[in-house]
């Protein structure tokens, strides 16, 4: 559904993307890996044409959406919950899920069944959330535009334990329903478990993809890329 | 009393104007962080368009109408020809640009209207005065004004707090780029909101011809006291316009209609008119200032 070759981008003079590749299929979750400035958020940013890319190919549901603005690229089906999680503030959560959604599998029943915390909040600002109860609203946001493809950017970064527990299981839920998602994360052990398949990005290039079991395979790998 | 009374209403109908200004700069500021100062060609172009159609067809509902629209029609085509692509500059561009806005749109009323300011008369049915304090008759067109105003005031507060395109004005406030990444169209959102803006700024300029003048330049003055407005309410707040509004509009008034005589009990008299006129004239900046000292983003900062 998605397939990514080639890509480069650059904020100004400095590039930052040199050659990534990705792919997904329908159905699948597929983690995108790599230390803290290797170029994971810009890939994001780059997918959802918030960067122009410099060179390559990004292709979604069979069109070609390089060089699309983010609206329409959104609108294809891309579902951002994105790196710091950008709730608005001056919304009511309930505000936050309806202001931008669109389509019908998920209503506003459907989300506050996934996040009760969410239901039991509703008539709170954004801006008043803890920083769990903003990333299930930036999930559920994301989720309300009914999205073929969620981007879920370092969703559980910053969390308490307990709070991100909540976070994968919802993402194991999301996944077994048959959603497509694309995972941005550190956690190793829950990547390796939920992924079909991983990339490892280094200094903005693809330099390894593979299966959870060709991961466990070359345990070198984890330590050379991901520093772990 | 009978005076303090008709001051204060006074300085509601000057401060109701001034919301009505407000609300679309102050909108256009916050959202798409654009500094526009042909907001004020837009007040003058409203003024121009109602003062013109009441003097052909005399229906000053028709003016209204007109004025609205023409200055609706004008901000539209603005944005879409120019000041979309000023959005991501720095405010230094944006007010270079729109400066040059108000030297074309002078120019352009003047070779359509000439210099000579035209009049435009207060409607029969809106004429005279009314008793609603006792002891106080005061003119039904001022009080149509404030009216007017208020409506106004609740319309924009129903559409930002209970409409979707509302939750939308308020998100993009802060995260416009998350807005876009969530599949709104956030380049119609800014026209419309540009359009609503420019149709609440001619539609104070239309109201105000029947009492100023109406001539080349005659926004250009307010739109100070206009962006004082937004600085003291918080700047993308329609809540905060409306509070600064009123207040920048009674301080401005009383202090002008008071501020002389009560130096006068303790100074000369031509001593103290020259004092109070420029005190007076200085009175809303000293009020931002303060303002700014207390509370550095405004009354109400839209931005949490």
């Amino acid at each position: 559904m998605l397939e990514i070759a080639g890509l480069q981008a650059a904020y100004g003079h400095s590039q930052v993307l040199h050659d990534i590749s990705l792919a997904i299929a329908p159905g699948q979750l597929v983690t995108l890996m790599g230390r803290n400035g290797m170029g994971k958020t810009t890939t994001i940013r780059t997918l959802m044409g918030l960067l122009p890319p410099r060179a390559g190919t990004i292709r979604f549901a069979g069109q070609d959406i390089a060089r699309r603005s983010p609206e329409r690229i959104a609108r294809l089906g891309i579902g951002l919950v994105p790196e710091g999680r950008l709730i608005f503030p001056a919304l009511t959560v309930r505000e936050n899920l309806i202001a931008t959604s669109r389509g019908t599998f998920w209503t506003l029943d459907r989300v506050y069944a996934l996040f009760p915390r969410l239901a039991e909040r509703h008539a709170q600002m954004g801006g008043t959330l803890s920083g769990g109860e903003q990333q299930m609203l930036a999930i559920g946001r994301a989720l309300m535009t009914n999205p073929r493809l969620l981007v879920l950017d370092e969703a559980t970064e910053g969390l308490a334990p307990l709070i991100r527990a909540e976070i994968w299981r919802c993402i194991e839920r999301l996944k077994a329903e048959g959603q497509s998602i694309l995972v941005v994360d550190k956690n190793l052990a829950h990547l390796k478990r939920l992924g079909d398949r991983h990339f490892i990005i280094e200094k903005g290039r693809t330099v390894w993809q593979g299966s959870s079991a060709e991961l466990d395979a070359a345990p070198d790998l984890a330590h050379r890329y991901l520093g772990v | 009393m009978t005076l303090l009374a008709e001051q204060v209403l006074n300085g509601l109908q000057f401060g109701v104007m001034l919301f009505l200004l407000a609300a679309g700069l102050t909108l256009v500021f916050g959202i798409m962080g654009l500094i526009n100062l042909a907001h004020a060609s837009l007040y003058m172009i409203g003024a121009f368009a109602a003062a013109w159609v009441q003097g052909r067809t005399g229906s000053f509902v028709l003016a209204l109408l007109a004025g609205l629209a023409a200055a609706a029609a004008t901000g539209v085509a603005i944005e879409v020809a120019v000041l979309r692509r000023l959005y991501a500059r720095d405010h230094m561009d944006q007010v270079l640009a729109t400066f040059g806005m108000i030297l074309f749109f002078n120019e352009a009323m003047a070779m359509l209207f000439g210099r000579q300011p035209l009049m435009a008369a207060v409607p029969g049915w809106l004429g005279g005065s009314v008793e609603f304090i006792p002891g106080v008759p005061y003119p039904v067109y001022r009080l149509a004004i404030i009216v007017v105003g208020m409506a106004v005031a609740a319309l924009l507060y129903g559409l930002i707090g209970h409409t979707r395109v509302g939750m939308l004005i308020r998100a993009g406030a802060t995260h416009r780029e998350m807005v876009r990444a969530l599949g709104v169209d956030i380049g119609l959102l800014s026209t419309g909101i540009f359009g609503l803006g420019a149709a609440l700024a001619g539609l104070a300029g239309a109201m105000t011809g029947p009492l100023l003048s109406v001539q080349v330049g005659m926004g250009d003055r307010i739109l100070i006291t206009t962006f004082v407005v937004i600085v003291v309410g918080g700047i993308g707040s329609v809540r905060g316009a409306l509070a600064g509004a009123l207040l920048v509009g009674m301080v401005d008034t009383l202090t002008r209609a008071f501020l002389p005589g009560l130096l006068k009990s303790v100074m000369v008299a031509t001593e103290a008119d020259a004092i109070g006129a420029g005190l007076s004239s200085m009175a809303v900046f000293i009020l931002m200032a303060v303002v700014l000292l207390v509370r550095p983003r405004g009354l109400f900062p839209a931005h949490g």
